[in-house]
């Protein structure tokens, strides 16, 4: 019988495979950022154990990093001291680290394949349950506990039993401005935040293989608000086009060699997978989320959900609480819903592709009056790729604030943060209560309905931005 | 890692579900550089209405978490299961865990036990109405025992013999160092290096 995708990079890791225990998987590539690897190094150091292996280790830091100011020392004394524990620990193994400052740092999910250190068929890890991203190279990528890092710095393996596996099929095209963030709020609003549980997701059909890079990167990225610790895309032309030239890309005769290898990682067509969905691409809209999980999501035409509309108890009252939390009333049009402030970053959309499409949509227009805007890009590369388009100066002439790399408001580790009771439209990955702020208020939102919504003050997709200008005779 | 074989104690029944490592331990508290300290943090927002049922005298002590599905959904953060156990948790009952979290649990001696959702409806009556009640779990016999309630829960063998002995993970793979060797001499060329040799 054949084999899906998943199976066969699983099988092409496995060190030892030993009955009644779990595989025994090798591990190609693990980033390391400041907050999930402190109480790992002191594990190793407890124990009087090196790093196996120093070439296939890198670190950033991006949770912690302020994104002005930076070359202040950092304000907050605690986020100081757990970045200058990376850089000691990083300078006492040996192992390679981009600070800030550095112009590799940023975001470790943007850091990875922007150096071409992510390719197809490796299995990747990092202590960031995000490092699903990866998996849009065709890699094995996985979120994973401080107790294992400290597993794989001091074996490069990991002992794992293996995942089912789940085919989601996009069929179809996606309509003109929907993107992959909307695709992926459907997802996890029709499987749910536990629907991925247990599982390796393979997102392919027609839809999925138009995306670019990048935009498979936001689909894979979002695999753990499914409940699913990886998801997967078939590497193909698309792969190859992006990884080739790139710092750590092959060259040579081993380009060749690894192109053989990857264009065989397809899954085989008599391959059977535990689990099956089917999303029609074509019917899909701009996509918000209006509750306090990712699932909690809609079509911004939609309005928001009467709670007693739910047949099971316990979603029932997950959205009672949602909706008392987030301040909003069952029935009213996701469309009149005002925010504070808007977020574009993360490594779900802090990529070069995702500030572009916000530019083309502020350009020669203002964020409206009270509505904050933050534009953090992904890495310093994004950054400076961004103020070589000109887009930077896009933003500010729009009212919208620009920021240095990093994390930034996605999680509000560092003094990005939303105040108690404020609302925002974010291109982030989590809406969970208090995630940017305590008390903050989180509507997830593409790029493009961020950048709408920013000007109009309320959520908003590009299509409303125009007809408000025909109103206004613009 | 502590070894767990059979624990009896009270118990907080939490009836939520989703409950995401963010609302087990917000962000800033990951600041902190140990694996101790966090129990100040644990649910830190919903602790601050002193009706929450943490907060009630009678819970004080507890040790038995018994939540709704979806338990640990989010993050990776492991710090999420030291918060539980700096607090006093010794095991969390629910009838679906998110499966980086229960990956963790596991790998600190925090018994993460799958019960279908019947029986922690049960759970719940019980504790709810009397809050001295104790559950017994028992992972020498994989059973859950409470007043009126015996349900039988999986973990498989080999989890299970870790948490029986308290092994460290590590120790154990690098039995099989060998192997990796061994598999390390035979990886492509072409495989990526993140310092160029």
């Amino acid at each position: 019988m054949g084999r899906t995708l998943a199976e066969k990079v699983w099988d092409d890791h496995v060190v030892r495979r030993a009955e009644g225990e779990p595989d025994l998987l090798f591990i190609d590539l693990h980033l390391l950022h400041e907050v999930t690897s402190p109480q790992a190094f002191e594990g190793l150091r407890q124990a009087g154990r090196k790093v196996r292996r120093l070439d296939l280790t890198i670190a950033t830091e991006d949770h912690n990093t302020p994104t002005i100011d930076i070359d202040k020392p950092i304000a907050d004394p605690v986020s100081r001291a757990q970045l200058e524990t990376l850089r000691k620990n990083c300078a006492e193994f040996g192992v390679r680290l981009h600070p800030l400052g550095d112009v590799e740092q940023g975001v470790v999910h943007v850091v990875g394949p922007q150096l071409g250190l992510t390719q197809p068929g490796t299995t990747v890890v990092c202590g960031d349950s995000h490092t699903s991203t990866h998996g849009a190279f065709g890699a094995l990528a996985f979120g994973i506990g401080t107790s294992q890092v400290e597993h794989v710095l001091a074996t490069q393996t990991l002992p794992l039993a293996r995942p089912k596996t789940m085919a989601i099929t996009v069929t179809g095209e996606l309509a003109d401005g929907v993107t992959a963030k909307d695709l992926i709020l459907a997802i996890i609003a029709k499987i749910g935040t536990g629907g991925g549980q247990g599982y390796i997701l393979e997102y392919r059909g027609e839809a999925v293989e138009r995306l670019s890079m990048e935009a498979r990167m936001t689909i894979c990225n979002m695999s753990i608000e499914a409940g699913a610790r990886a998801g997967m895309i078939a590497p193909d032309q698309t792969t190859f086009d992006y990884l080739q030239g790139r710092d750590h890309a092959p060259v040579g005769e081993d380009w060749d060699a690894a192109v053989a290898y990857w264009k065989t990682l397809r899954t085989d067509d008599d391959a059977v997978f535990d689990a099956e969905v089917v999303i029609d691409g074509a019917a899909l809209s701009p996509f918000v989320t209006w509750g306090t999980n990712p699932g909690q999501g809609a079509p911004l035409s939609a309005n928001v959900p009467d709670p007693a509309s739910y047949e099971d108890a316990s979603e029932r009252l997950a959205a009672e609480k949602a909706l008392e939390y987030m301040g909003l009333t069952a029935g009213q049009p996701l469309r009149d819903i005002k925010v504070d402030t808007v977020f574009v970053g993360s490594c779900t959309n802090g990529r070069i592709e995702d500030l572009r499409a916000v530019a083309g949509i502020i350009e020669g227009r203002k964020v409206a009056d009270g509505v904050r805007m933050l534009v953090v890009p992904g890495s310093v590369r994004v950054a400076l790729q961004a103020v070589e388009e000109g887009l930077d100066t896009v933003f500010k002439e729009a009212g919208a604030e620009w920021r240095h790399a990093g994390c930034s408001m996605c999680l509000g580790m560092n003094p990005d943060q939303l105040a108690p009771g404020e609302r925002s439209a974010s291109t982030s990955n989590r809406n969970f209560e208090g995630r940017q702020g305590k008390g903050g208020r989180t509507h997830l939102v593409s790029p493009q309905v961020a950048a709408a919504t920013a000007v109009l003050g309320h959520l908003a997709s590009p299509a409303d931005l125009s007809a408000a200008d025909a109103t206004a005779g613009v | 890692m502590e070894a767990f074989t059979v624990h009896t104690g009270r118990a907080v029944p939490l009836r939520r579900s989703n409950v995401d490592t963010d609302q087990i331990i917000p962000a800033h508290w990951l600041k902190k550089i140990t694996r101790d300290g966090f129990e100040d943090g644990l649910f830190e927002a919903w602790r601050k209405d002193p009706e929450f049922i943490t907060n009630r005298p009678e819970r004080a002590g507890a040790t038995v978490l018994v939540a709704g599905p979806d338990f640990g959904t989010g993050s990776s953060r492991e710090h999420a299961v030291w918060a539980l156990q700096n607090f006093g948790f010794k095991t969390v009952i629910s009838s679906r865990f998110a499966d980086i979290f229960r990956g963790n649990s596991l790998k600190n001696g925090l018994l993460t036990v799958v019960l279908p959702q019947e029986t922690v409806e049960q759970l719940w009556k019980l504790t709810e109405a009397d809050p001295t009640a104790e559950i017994t779990v028992d992972l020498v016999d994989r059973q859950v025992r409470a007043e009126g309630v015996v349900a039988e829960f999986e973990l498989d063998d080999n989890a299970r013999w870790r948490l029986l002995e308290g092994l460290d993970d590590i120790s154990l793979t690098l039995q099989n160092e060998a192997d990796i060797a061994t598999y390390e001499s035979a990886r492509p060329a072409f495989k990526p290096r993140t310092i160029r040799a």
